[in-house]
């Protein structure tokens, strides 16, 4: 431990850290506009400076580490004029399209700007004019708006590993984005959103469908049906002013028929739909010895950066598909036949903490159900509350609902899908009854190595066991891939989360957190996320998805047995071998056309 | 979502015309991996085997050294002597420095347009002339100054310019 001095303040910490964690520890508030702990460090906005010392000249409290005796000043005069003045030359290249701009009331750059009370830009000149990507189903770019903060390239690079982003050009035009400021299209993108939750501005945001919900809301002659994923019920509350992590199930089923939406049903159903299936192909795999380890498939994430990165390991996925698809694939067969609905008259709408599930939507073989696509729109937690604010609903005063038939009651099983090691867990409880008649207590899941992934072992009657392990965070899973394929470790079940702050209950469809370090925070608010589902799970009279008497009516009158014909029509999918990057100069390609043509 | 490619990388070069400058590259990357080879050096080398760093070419490195493409294209994109797109047989540089530019580069600039018909960062129609202009070479006292290749060319006036041209075939 250390001791220093910051506005007349003692704060002691712990050796290694830098100013700005002393400054955060003392509620001493240095702005910044880059600084991610251990993630994101570069010194790059200049916002953070402060006098100290001993030092010639103010310095950056983001990489300064702290020493004994340091003596810090963090709001003088010249250092709030300095902070004042870095501010106005990030705004003297930036649009001024805050009104309309999908950051707006959220932007670090824009609340720093309230807080300095930036009335004019002294400099006037040129700014950067980039053209908006805005290609991909998923994400949306606006590299006009960039600060250079360097948050989504290390995010991208350091946490999942897939290297998207990195700086591009030098000087006045430089820019964070994809090499040749491609499109999301042509790169390896797996669309998880985590560049959006923190990036300080409107640069990378979610694509917004709420135009067509509206739509499809005001259509009267649609059947308009909506699918709520496990983890918006314990985040959707944030949005609300409720603490991290409250259970807000009931508000959120009675604020979607306030909306107007015909059935509201639960993706928890889908979920425990996924669990039979899965569970059943696991057992399959298990009895033949063949694909093993199996690995999940829930994560559309996950499931494009296998595709991309590991296409060797295609064959392990599952071939269920995700929760949502299943229950899209459903909705428009044995709903439909059971509510005596044409398929054609339904428009089916998720919310989902994601935005890789609005890709995934759009796949082009997700429409197994015989229309255009199994689910028509995916909505994200944020875009689901601003409906809601549109609406001038408040979530926190509703009175509680419940969930439609028949596709509204889900096991604890489903619900804990939405948090790291939901799936895993969910599945092994119906697996290990199938196989060995007993319930299965608690699955416990030991960390390997710090926080990099967890493994579990379950033995089985006959001395078999079956070796289960958990990643979160695609660069978790490359290294639990590797420890595969270097033969280090063996596993039969692994479920991958893209996601690396607990799984879907940090999926970039979830709120953003503006401000100091947000991905220090969003890691710790998953925490209570997650509780909040394995609450809900307790409180569930079913907790295991073969227990679902919802689900047993959906075999007995639909689908029969699970794995079986109609199932593996409906509810399967397969995969694409992806290549990494395309070769072609389409610009260059273009040009020789031209030629060719004069 | 990305859309796949049709060509395997092989034939993309080939297409091109461009079977020997593949293997060159080929080559160049297998003596990269066994002699730990920086990228820099490989980028500069690449260039040299084929004029220009194409998305092809970057690609490639990208692959084979497995390193992401953002990095090669980051690296790519900063250093100004990096071209991705196609040079000409000479480059000419125009000192836009100071002293040059008091001596009147500018009007070297548009005349070289008048004669060729490219603004800085373009390349000539017949691919003979990639013009650039470039900050103070530490020739000041032959301002202004044009390097055309690998000659240094002093206190060049406008008029000059055709005639000097001509010289590069």
């Amino acid at each position: 431990m250390v001791t220093l001095t910051i506005d007349g303040q003692e704060v002691e910490i712990e050796e290694g850290k830098s100013l700005i964690d002393a400054a955060n520890k003392a509620n001493i508030d240095i702005p910044t506009l880059c600084y991610l702990e251990g993630v994101n460090e570069p010194a790059a906005c200049r916002i953070c400076v402060v006098e100290i010392e001993g030092e010639r000249n103010l310095q950056p409290a983001c990489t300064y580490q702290v020493r004994d005796g340091l003596v810090v000043r963090s709001n003088t005069p010249e250092i709030l004029d300095y902070r004042k003045t870095v501010l106005e030359l990030l705004l003297s290249d930036h649009p001024f399209d805050c009104l309309t701009c999908a950051a707006n009331l959220n932007c670090e750059l824009q609340a720093l700007a309230d807080q300095f009370g930036v009335r004019q830009v002294s400099y006037q000149g040129k700014k950067n004019e980039y053209p908006v990507d805005d290609l991909s189903p998923s994400l949306v770019r606006e590299p006009s708006k960039c600060i250079m903060c360097r948050r989504c390239i290390n995010v991208c690079s350091k946490i999942q590993e897939v290297h998207i982003y990195d700086v591009l050009e030098r000087g006045f035009p430089t820019v964070a984005g994809p090499a040749f400021n491609d499109s999301y299209l042509d790169t390896p993108c797996i669309t998880c959103g985590q560049c959006i939750l923190v990036c300080p501005t409107g640069a990378l945001h979610g694509k917004d469908n709420k135009g067509e919900a509206w739509q499809a809301l005001k259509d009267p002659d649609k059947h308009v049906v909506i699918q709520t994923a496990p983890a918006i019920r314990v985040t959707i509350g944030e949005l609300f002013g409720m603490e991290t992590g409250s259970l807000v199930t009931g508000q959120l089923v009675a604020a979607l028929k306030r909306l107007g939406f015909d059935k509201v049903f639960d993706d928890c159903f889908g979920a425990d739909v996924v669990v039979m299936e899965e569970g059943h192909e696991l057992m399959e795999r298990l009895e033949s010895d063949q694909d093993l380890p199996q690995f999940t498939s829930c994560c559309p994430g996950w499931v494009k950066f296998c595709e991309s990165f590991y296409p060797e390991l295609i064959p392990n996925l599952s071939s269920c598909k995700s929760p949502q698809q299943v229950f899209g694939a459903l909705v428009k067969t044995y709903y439909a036949q059971e509510a005596g609905i044409d398929p054609e008259d339904i428009y089916s709408v998720s919310v989902m903490p994601c935005v890789a599930k609005k890709y995934e939507a759009a796949r082009p073989e997700m429409n197994d159900s015989g229309q255009d696509r199994d689910v028509d729109l995916n909505l994200t937690t944020r875009e689901l509350a601003e409906m809601i604010k549109e609406a001038g609903l408040d979530l926190t005063t509703l009175e509680e609902e419940e969930y439609d038939e028949p596709m509204g009651y889900a096991s604890g099983a489903g619900v804990i899908f939405g948090s790291t090691g939901g799936v895993c867990e969910a599945a092994l409880r119906t697996v290990y009854e199938k196989l060995t008649g007993r319930e299965l207590d608690k699955l416990e899941l030991k960390e390997v190595r710090g926080k990099d992934f967890k493994e579990g072992e379950l033995e089985l009657d006959d001395g078999r066991t079956i070796k289960a392990a958990v990643a979160r965070g695609t660069g978790n899973a490359r290294r639990l891939i590797h420890r595969l394929q270097t033969g280090e470790r063996d596993y039969d079940f692994v479920e991958v989360m893209a996601c690396p702050n607990g799984g879907c209950v940090g999926g970039g469809g979830q709120p953003v957190y503006a401000g100091y370090d947000n991905w220090t925070r969003m890691g710790e608010a998953y925490v209570s996320r997650a509780e909040g589902l394995f609450t809900a799970d307790r409180n569930k009279e079913h907790r295991k998805a073969h227990e679902n008497p919802f689900v047993q009516r959906l075999y007995d009158r639909f689908l029969g047995q699970p794995h079986g014909e109609k199932s593996q029509k409906l509810l399967h999918t397969g995969y694409v071998d992806r290549k990494l990057y395309t070769y072609q100069e389409q610009a260059e390609e273009k040009k020789q056309e031209k030629k060719e043509k004069e | 979502m990305n859309q796949q490619p049709t060509e395997t990388i092989e034939e993309i070069f080939i297409n091109r015309g461009e079977e020997e400058q593949h293997q060159q590259l080929e080559d160049l990357l297998e003596a990269a991996e066994e002699g730990n080879l920086n990228l820099i050096a490989i980028l500069h080398q690449a260039q040299n085997i084929f004029g220009y760093l194409p998305r092809r070419v970057q690609v490639r490195i990208a692959e084979r050294l497995e390193i992401p493409f953002s990095k090669v294209y980051s690296v790519v994109s900063f250093y100004s002597l990096f071209s991705t797109t196609k040079r000409g047989k000479y480059t000419i540089e125009v000192c836009t420095g100071t002293a040059c530019y008091v001596k009147g580069s500018q009007d070297i600039l548009d005349k070289i347009n008048d004669e060729l018909d490219i603004e800085p960062g373009q390349t000539s129609e017949d691919d003979r002339f990639t013009l650039q202009d470039t900050r103070c070479v530490g020739a000041c006292g032959m301002a202004p100054v044009v390097i055309i290749g690998d000659d240094v060319h002093g206190r060049v006036k406008p008029e000059q310019l055709p005639e000097l041209l001509r010289q590069y075939e």
